[in-house]
C-alpha cells in the first residue's frame, strides 16, 4: 500500500512552493492514502518491455527557422508585472545563489 | 432567433434577413437575461463584441467574401488567451491578468469574423468534471440549475444549453468538451491531438490537451472546427496536414457500410440504466440507417484513469510553475524584508484552488527521483498499451462508441469531497485523449430515471476526425426525426422567456 | 598557513571535470523569435514564450540544433540518432517557467574528445579530454540587486529583472572526469578551454566572449591520495570567466582541498563562486541535499531525430581543426614558436591570415597587427577586432610600403587615420597630404640647408665620423615634414658629403 506522510507532502508543497497549513498537510497525507492506492494500479500492466509514450503523435524534428520576429512592447512586456522599476520587473529579494 | 443553429443564423445573416449587430445584442440581452442564474460567463466583452459585430456588418454591406460563420456569436473558455481581454482560466491567481497576445485558435475566429461574447466559467486550470473548482463560482446547469453543466468546460456547455451563445470553444484534457456535452444535451469535439493549435491555450497537460469546438448541432460544430483548425508553426505539436473535410462530413451524415465498434469495457456496470438505455437504442438507430455494429476489446482501457491521473498532474505539477508572482498575476506577501521565495510561496498557497494544488502535489511526487519509473514511467507504458488497443479496435471497425459518461448529470456539492467518486466521470472519455484520436459527444436523449440528457461518444482514428461527423450527423438525423424537435426544446424554460 | 603548490601535488592526484555553457550565436532565441543582440534596452526583446505567459508554447530554433551537431562533430562525438529535450524543474525568478529547457538522458551528442597540448618540464605534451556529452537548454534572464552594498545577491532589498537574455540558446559540453593530468590540472584546464573557445570560434557558431559571458566554464575539481583509486569530493566553481581564472581557479580549489584533508576535515559538495580580485573561491550552495529536478521528457516539443544524410552535410561543412591549422600557417609563415604564441595570445592568428591572403607578407602583417594596432587597440581599451581597420586595409597599406609610396613611418599615419574613421588607406593619404618626396632636387635643397644650418655636424661628416648623420638627416625628414624616404635622404647626404661608397 502507497501512503505519503505529513512530512512527505510538506517535502513536496516545498518542492512545489506551496505554502500549507498543518491540517493541509494532514488532509493531503489522507487523501493520498486512497489516490495512490487507486493510480498504484499502473505498475500491474507496464512490463519491462513496453515501451513508454511521452507524445501522442510520432512526430520529428519540428523546427523553426532562425529568423528575428517583432517581439512584445516593453509596456506589453511589463503590462501584466505586479511591481516594475526601470523597464524591468521588481521582485522580492532573491534568497540563495547569483 | 437565438434558439436557431449557428448555421441557421449565418444563412440570415447571408441574406440579410438580420445583422452581426442585432444577432450581437441578442446573445448580449440573453446573457443578461439569464446569466445571474447560469453563471457561464466570467467577463462579457459588450463593446469589443458589438465592435467587432459591426467591423463583420460593414465588411458585409461592402460585399466582402466572408466566411461560413462570419458574424454569428461565440463563448470563449476562459483558458484562451485572448489579447487585452480578462484571461482567468477560472482561478484567483490570474485574476485580472489580460494577455497581450491572442491564442491562434482567437486569431483563427478573428479571421473568420465570428464574433467573441466574452470568457467562459470553468474548473480552475480546466481541473474537474463538474466547474465547481472555479475560484468564481459554479456553473449551474440549465435543465437544472441544482446539478452540474459538467467540466472543465461547463461554462461553454452552459452557455450553449441555455441559448447565451450558438458556438463554444472548449478544451479536453480528459474530457472537459465532452462531458460537458454530455450532461447539458449538446454537441462537443476534441480533435485529434495536434489538429487545433494550442498556443495560447494555457496549458494543463501538454501532451493531452486539445481545444475544440462545441455547439448544439453537429454540423454548426464542423464548421467551427474548420474555423479554428489546421497547422500552427507556433506549435510545434501541431500536425502539418490538411483539415480533415469534418464539413462535408456532417453534411452528408452517410453511414452505410460503416463498421461501428461498440468499446466492450466502456459500458456495463456502474453505468446508469437511463444512460445504458438511450445508448442501445442509439445504436439501433445507426444499425437502421445502414452501419454494422460490431463488438471490440481494449483490456487496457480499465488502467487509463490511474494513468491519466498521474500523466495529467505531473505534467501540470510542471507547467503551473509559471504562477509564481513575479511576472504577472496574484502576489502575496511582498511585504518589507519578504523573500522571493516566501512571496512565490504565500501567492500560490492563496492563488490555487484545493483541487489545482491536490494535483501540482501528487504531479510533483510522481516525477520526483526514485518513484518516477514507478509512477510517470509506468503511466506513459500504459498510455502504450492504450494506444495499441485502439490501433486494434481500428482494425475491426471505423469509428468506436460508448456512452460519454457513467452518469447524468450530478448535483452541486454532490461529489465535491470525493475526488476519486468526482475523477470516475471520465472513465469513458480519458482514453480518447490517451492516444491523441478525435472524440465526440452528441446527444442521444434524456435518462428515463432522472430526465436528464445523455451524451453518445463517437471516437475516430488520428485525423479522420471526419468519421466522427458522418457517424454524429446519421445518428442527430435519426433522433431528431424520432423526438420531433431539438432534445433542447425540452429544457425548462430560463428567465421567464424563450 | 598556506600550502605550497609544491606540496599538494606530492600528496595528492587531482581530477578535474568541466563543463563549459556556450550561448550560440543565431539570430533568435532558442525556442521564440526574439532578437539576441547583445546590450538592448531591459525587456525589449522578449515575447509570450520567453516571459513565460500563460498559454506560450516553445518551437526549437534549426540553426541552433545544426550548431550544436557541428559542435559534437568538431568534438569527435557520436551524433544520437534520437535525442529528446527534458525539463528541468526547480523556482528560481530569472527563469520565467520556473524550468528549463534542457537535455537529460537524451543529449544530441555523446562521447567525444579533445586533445590540449602544454608546455611540460619535459617539452609539449598531449592530454586527451574525454567529451561526455554535449547537449542544448536555454539561458536564464538577468537580475540586478538592488540595496546591497555591492550589488550583490546578499543584503540586496529587491531584484530587478531583464528577460532579454532568457532563451538565448545554450550548449553545454560536459567532459568525462579527467585523471592523470598531475601537476599540470591548472594548465590543461585553460588549455581545454582555450581549444573549446577555438574550436568553437572556427564554427563559427558562438562569439565566445567569455567577458561578456558568451562562454562559461565550470570547474570541478577533487583531490585524492596519490595511488587512490576512489575519487574525493569535488567542489564545482561556477562562472569562470576568463582563461587565466580558470587556471587560478583550479590551481586555488586544489590547495584548498589540500589544506581541509591535511588538517583532517572534508570537502564539502557544494558550489562555489570565484572572485576575480582574489583569485579565492567563496561558498555557494551546498549541494549535500541535492536539488530534485523532476526531469521528464518536455512534452511541448517533439523528439529531435537527425538522418546521416544531415549530419553527414554538417560534417561537409566543418572548419579545419584549430590545432591543425595553427601547425599548418606556422609552418607557411616560417614563424618561430614564439611569435606564433604571441599571436595567439594576442587573438590576431584569423586576421593575420586574412591579411596574408589579400597579398600581404607574413612578417609585415604579423608585424603591423602584433606591433601599432595592438598598441592602439590597447591604448583605447577595444579589442583588436572591435578597431574599424580591417584586413584589406592593413594590406593595402603594405602594399603602398612595398611600391615605395609610404614610409613606414608615414603608414604608421595611415593607420590612425584609418582607426581614426577618416576611410580607407587611399582616402586617409588624399586626405593628410601624405606622400613620399621623390623629388632628389626639392631633398638636395633640403639637405644642403640643413648642412649650412649645421655647418659643423656636416664636417665630422664630411672628415669620416658616418654617426654624425643620423641628426643630420632627422633634421632633412623634418625639413620635408617626414614624407622623404629615409633610406635615399641618407643615400644623397652621403654623397653630397663625400661620404658615398
Ligand atoms: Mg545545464
Ligand atoms: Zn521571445
Amino acid at each position: 500500500m502507497s501512503s505519503l506522510s505529513r512530512d512527505d507532502v510538506a517535502k513536496l508543497a516545498g518542492l512545489a512552493r506551496i505554502e500549507m497549513s498543518e491540517e493541509e498537510l494532514v488532509n493531503l497525507s489522507n487523501e493520498f492514502t486512497v489516490i495512490l492506492d487507486a493510480v498504484a494500479r499502473v505498475q500491474e500492466v507496464a512490463g519491462a518491455d513496453v515501451e513508454p509514450t511521452s507524445h501522442p503523435l510520432p512526430l520529428r524534428n519540428v523546427f523553426r527557422a532562425d529568423v528575428v520576429v517583432p517581439s512584445l512592447t516593453p509596456e506589453e512586456a511589463l503590462s501584466g508585472a505586479p511591481a516594475q522599476e526601470e523597464q524591468r520587473f521588481r521582485v522580492p529579494q532573491i534568497l540563495g545563489e547569483e | 432567433m437565438i434558439r436557431n443553429s449557428a448555421s441557421e443564423m449565418a444563412a440570415k445573416l447571408a441574406a440579410g434577413e438580420t445583422t452581426s449587430v442585432a444577432l450581437t445584442q441578442a446573445h448580449l440581452d440573453r446573457i443578461t437575461a439569464v446569466d445571474a442564474d447560469i453563471h457561464a460567463f466570467l467577463y462579457v466583452d459588450t463593446e469589443g463584441a458589438l465592435a467587432q459585430a459591426a467591423a463583420v456588418d460593414a465588411k458585409r454591406a461592402k460585399g466582402e467574401k466572408l466566411s461560413p460563420l462570419a458574424g454569428v456569436p461565440l463563448a470563449l473558455k476562459d483558458v484562451m488567451a485572448q489579447k487585452g481581454v480578462p484571461t482567468t482560466c477560472g482561478s484567483k491567481i490570474l485574476e485580472g491578468w489580460r494577455p497581450p497576445y491572442d491564442s491562434t485558435v482567437v486569431a483563427n475566429l478573428k479571421k473568420n469574423d465570428v464574433v467573441i461574447l466574452g470568457k467562459t466559467n470553468m474548473d480552475e486550470f480546466a481541473m474537474g468534471s463538474s466547474t465547481e473548482n472555479s475560484a468564481y463560482g459554479p456553473t449551474h446547469n440549465p435543465w437544472d440549475l441544482t446539478r452540474i453543466p459538467g467540466g472543465s468546460g461547463g461554462g461553454s456547455s452552459a452557455a450553449l444549453a441555455a441559448f447565451e451563445a450558438p458556438l463554444a470553444i472548449g478544451t479536453d484534457t480528459g474530457g472537459s468538451i465532452r462531458q460537458p456535452a454530455a450532461v447539458t444535451g449538446t454537441v462537443g469535439v476534441k480533435p485529434t491531438y495536434g489538429g487545433v493549435s494550442r498556443f495560447g491555450l494555457v496549458a494543463f497537460s501538454s501532451s493531452l490537451d486539445q481545444a475544440g469546438p462545441c455547439a448544439r448541432t453537429v454540423l454548426d460544430t464542423a464548421l467551427l472546427h474548420e474555423a479554428i483548425a489546421g497547422h500552427d508553426p507556433k506549435d510545434a505539436t501541431s500536425i502539418n496536414a490538411p483539415v480533415p473535410q469534418v464539413v462535408a462530413a456532417a453534411k452528408s451524415g452517410d453511414v452505410k457500410g460503416m463498421k461501428i465498434g461498440v468499446v466492450k469495457e466502456l459500458n456495463g456496470d456502474g453505468y446508469q440504466p437511463g444512460v445504458r438505455a438511450r445508448f442501445e437504442e442509439s445504436l439501433e438507430l445507426l444499425a437502421k440507417a445502414g452501419a454494422e455494429i460490431v463488438e471490440v476489446s481494449a483490456p487496457n482501457f480499465e488502467y487509463a484513469l490511474a494513468a491519466y491521473y498521474l500523466i495529467a498532474p505531473s505534467e501540470c505539477s510542471s507547467n503551473l510553475a509559471r504562477f509564481d508572482a513575479m511576472r504577472y498575476g496574484l502576489r502575496v506577501g511582498d511585504v518589507d524584508g519578504a523573500s522571493a521565495e516566501s512571496v512565490m510561496n504565500l501567492t500560490r498557497e492563496v492563488g490555487f484552488g484545493k483541487e489545482v494544488k491536490r494535483r501540482i502535489i501528487l504531479g510533483t511526487y510522481a516525477l520526483s527521483s526514485g518513484y518516477y519509473d514507478a509512477y510517470y514511467g509506468s503511466a506513459q507504458k500504459v498510455r502504450t498499451l492504450i494506444t495499441q488497443d485502439f490501433t486494434k479496435a481500428f482494425e475491426k471497425a471505423d469509428v468506436l462508441v460508448s456512452p460519454t459518461c457513467p452518469t447524468t448529470a450530478f448535483k452541486i456539492g454532490e461529489k465535491a469531497n470525493d475526488p476519486l467518486a468526482m475523477y470516475l466521470n471520465d472513465i469513458a472519455t480519458i482514453p480518447v485523449n490517451m492516444a491523441g484520436i478525435g472524440g465526440m459527444s452528441l446527444p442521444s436523449g434524456l435518462a428515463d430515471e432522472d430526465g436528464l440528457p445523455v451524451g453518445f461518444q463517437i471516437m475516430s482514428p488520428v485525423m479522420k476526425d471526419e468519421r466522427m461527423y458522418s457517424v454524429g450527423a446519421a445518428l442527430e438525423a435519426a433522433l431528431l426525426s424520432k423526438w420531433g424537435a431539438p432534445l433542447l426544446d425540452k429544457a425548462p424554460v430560463l428567465g421567464g422567456a424563450r | 598557513m598556506t600550502l605550497s603548490y609544491d606540496d599538494v601535488i606530492a600528496k595528492y592526484e587531482p581530477v578535474l571535470g568541466l563543463e563549459v555553457h556556450v550561448e550560440l550565436n543565431t539570430n533568435s532565441k532558442m525556442f521564440c523569435g526574439c532578437s539576441t543582440v547583445f546590450g538592448a534596452e531591459p525587456n525589449t526583446q522578449t515575447c509570450p514564450v520567453c516571459l513565460a505567459l500563460p498559454g506560450a508554447l516553445p518551437v526549437v530554433n534549426e540553426k541552433a540544433i545544426e550548431s550544436t551537431i557541428k559542435i559534437g562533430l568538431a568534438l569527435n562525438c557520436s551524433i544520437a540518432p534520437f535525442s529528446r529535450f527534458a525539463r528541468k524543474n526547480y523556482f528560481y525568478p530569472d527563469m520565467p517557467k520556473n524550468f528549463q529547457i534542457s537535455q537529460y538522458d537524451e543529449p544530441i551528442c555523446v562521447d567525444g574528445y579533445v586533445d590540449v597540448e602544454i608546455e611540460t618540464d619535459e617539452g609539449p605534451k598531449t592530454f586527451r579530454v574525454e567529451v561526455e556529452r554535449v547537449h542544448m537548454e536555454e539561458d536564464t534572464g538577468k537580475s540586478l540587486h538592488v540595496g546591497g552594498a555591492t550589488g550583490r545577491i546578499h543584503g540586496a532589498e529587491y531584484s530587478l529583472l531583464d528577460y532579454n537574455r532568457a532563451g538565448i540558446p545554450l550548449v553545454e559540453i560536459v567532459t568525462k572526469i579527467v585523471p592523470g593530468t598531475g601537476k599540470y590540472a591548472p594548465e590543461v584546464a585553460k588549455a581545454y578551454v582555450a581549444e573549446l573557445r577555438d574550436i568553437l570560434r572556427a564554427l563559427g557558431v558562438s562569439d565566445v566572449k567569455m567577458e561578456q559571458g558568451s562562454l562559461r566554464c565550470d570547474a570541478n575539481v577533487s583531490l585524492r591520495l596519490i595511488g587512490a583509486e576512489k575519487l574525493g569530493t569535488r567542489s564545482e566553481t561556477k562562472n569562470v570567466n576568463s582563461l587565466r581564472s580558470v587556471e587560478r581557479a583550479v590551481r586555488g580549489e586544489m590547495i584548498r582541498h589540500a589544506e581541509l584533508l591535511n588538517a583532517g576535515g572534508r570537502v564539502v559538495q557544494e558550489t562555489r563562486h570565484f572572485q576575480e580580485d582574489t583569485g579565492l573561491t567563496r561558498s555557494g550552495r551546498s549541494k549535500e541535499q541535492a536539488e530534485d529536478y523532476r526531469y521528464f521528457p518536455e512534452p511541448d516539443l517533439v523528439p529531435v531525430a537527425p538522418d546521416a544524410a544531415w549530419i553527414e552535410e554538417l560534417r561537409a561543412t566543418l572548419p579545419e581543426r584549430p590545432s591543425i591549422r595553427r601547425k599548418r600557417l606556422q609552418e607557411a609563415w616560417a614563424v618561430p614558436d614564439k611569435e606564433m604564441a604571441a599571436m595567439i595570445n594576442a587573438d590576431v592568428l584569423d586576421i593575420v591570415e586574412a591579411t596574408v591572403l589579400l597579398g600581404s607578407d607574413p612578417t609585415k602583417a604579423r608585424s603591423w597587427w602584433l606591433g601599432e594596432i595592438s598598441r592602439i587597440a590597447n591604448d583605447k581599451n577595444v579589442a583588436i577586432a572591435d578597431l574599424t581597420i580591417t584586413p584589406q586595409d592593413v594590406a593595402e597599406i603594405v602594399a603602398l610600403v612595398n611600391a615605395g609610396e609610404l614610409t613606414d613611418k608615414l603608414a604608421r599615419q595611415v593607420v590612425e587615420g584609418v582607426i581614426a574613421g577618416e576611410g580607407k588607406p587611399s582616402e586617409v593619404v588624399a586626405k593628410r597630404g601624405i606622400k613620399v618626396v621623390n623629388d632628389d632636387g626639392a631633398l638636395m635643397a633640403a639637405i644642403e640647408k640643413v648642412c649650412a644650418e649645421q655647418a659643423e655636424t656636416a664636417e665630422k661628416v664630411r672628415n669620416g665620423h658616418l654617426p654624425a648623420a643620423g641628426a643630420l638627416i632627422g633634421a632633412v625628414m623634418k625639413e620635408t615634414k617626414g614624407q622623404a624616404d629615409a633610406a635615399r635622404v641618407r643615400e644623397l647626404l652621403l654623397g653630397h658629403l663625400g661620404q658615398a661608397n
